[in-house]
């Protein structure tokens, strides 16, 4: 595998095709644990985890899977490796994985997941669908962490648990609350909208 | 069996529904409550799948994981377990709507697969185990959700539906603007919070 292809794969991922704000997947955990960063950090490292190597997996095995019953063949190893990271994740960092709750195990219908496979494990070779897999949850995590940050900062005050809350300003509760959840969501998937589609107005659809 | 907390099946009802719907306070079943949501009928019809699959589904990993799963020390396996009973219930489902009630199955038949991925059916599966509901709790439980699930769909469609021909920014348009009117639409959910508490 070439160095330039890791390079276009990591751009594609991170910014032209970000899982989260361009295609609209992986929404769900997106909005529910985005009140914390360390959360949101867990979170993304989990999927990061899941989701390389549930693609090495399946393109590990593209061969010998059955057209007909991929589907289920595919969300049994996500969760066989989903399982893996609750597992690990439960013995090292047990009130991180109370804090995430059902989310960790919903990592395996996390659409992102399944969306690699079908559109990049099935037919290409594992280690270029890791790299995919890992870019994709890169991409997924820098946008939880963003929203994360934007919302701890407001509702609580803090970053990472430390106060920064010099001022002694007022907490916006609203902020930890679900509905900013989903007007941060908006407004981010605005402003990317906003500067893919300016950029493509200037670069004359170069940089697509 | 964990005992069961003592919460009245009918509370658990209602705030699944309201103040802990499952798309408004759990952000559960994004991803089609936001791509399926543009034609109210389809959303409507959708809603209704998701109910009838929760209803199911809960019940069914309930049972199995009370009697099967507990008894043989199998727990750390639920999340697969869960999953291959969701495609199997999905799959009879729709194997006995189409030979008994062909006219629905005719209707909901495209959504019924991809409900199996809706994150909201598997996670009322773990929100069951985590808080350890009782038999009758779950029933109302996954009726509930399910109910709450197709009413945030249907309202969301219906605004979607109204605002169609306005005039919006260009980037805001398609999922930017349908998540800030659920945005909108949580707030006015966070209203019925503090009626029913069930965490």
């Amino acid at each position: 595998m070439k160095k330039g292809a890791i390079k276009t794969l990591l751009v594609r991922n991170v910014w032209h095709e970000n899982q989260v704000l361009r295609q609209i997947l992986g929404i769900c955990s997106l909005l529910a644990v985005t009140n914390l960063v360390s959360n949101s950090l867990v979170m993304g490292a989990g999927l990061i985890f899941s989701v390389a190597l549930s693609s090495f997996t399946i393109s590990l095995l593209r061969e010998f899977i059955p057209h007909r019953v991929r589907m289920i063949v595919q969300t049994l190893i996500i969760a066989t490796w989903v399982i893996l990271f609750d597992v690990i994740l439960k013995a090292t960092m047990p009130d991180i994985s109370r804090a995430l709750g059902p989310y960790v195990g919903l990592i395996i219908t996390n659409c992102i997941i399944m969306g690699r496979a079908e559109a990049f494990a099935q037919m290409n070779p594992p280690v270029e669908s890791f790299f995919d897999g890992v870019f994709a949850g890169l991409g997924y995590t820098i946008v939880l962490v963003i929203i994360a940050f934007v919302r701890e900062l407001m509702g609580f005050g803090t970053i990472l648990g430390y106060n920064v809350n010099f001022l002694e300003l007022e907490t916006w509760t609203i902020m930890v609350m679900p509905p900013a959840a989903f007007f941060l969501v908006g407004v981010m998937i605005w402003i990317v909208n906003n500067i893919a589609t300016r950029k493509q107005a200037v670069g004359g659809g170069k940089n697509g | 069996m964990g005992s069961a907390p003592a919460i009245s099946p009918v509370v658990i009802f209602l705030a699944s529904i309201f103040s802990s719907n499952m798309v408004l306070s759990n952000f559960l079943g994004m991803c089609s409550f936001i791509s399926v949501s543009s034609e109210y009928k389809t959303a409507s019809g959708l809603g209704k799948a998701v109910a009838l699959v929760m209803v199911f589904t809960t019940v069914i990993n309930w049972l199995i994981y009370h009697y099967v799963m507990i008894p043989l020390g199998l727990d750390y396996l639920r999340y697969l377990i869960f999953i291959i009973v969701i495609a199997a219930t999905v799959q009879i489902i729709e194997m006995v709507m189409d030979r008994y009630l062909s006219d629905l199955h005719m209707k909901l038949g495209i959504f019924l697969p991809l409900i199996t991925v809706n994150c909201a059916i598997l996670g009322i599966s773990l929100f069951m185990v985590i808080r350890s509901y009782g038999f009758v709790q779950t029933l109302l439980f996954g009726f509930g959700s399910g109910l709450g699930w197709w009413l945030a769909i249907a309202a969301l469609a219906a605004i979607r539906e109204k605002m169609a021909g306005n005039q919006l920014p260009r980037g805001l348009e398609g999922p930017a603007i349908t998540f800030i009117i659920t945005g909108i639409m949580a707030l006015a959910f966070v209203g019925f919070s503090g009626i029913f508490v069930v965490m």
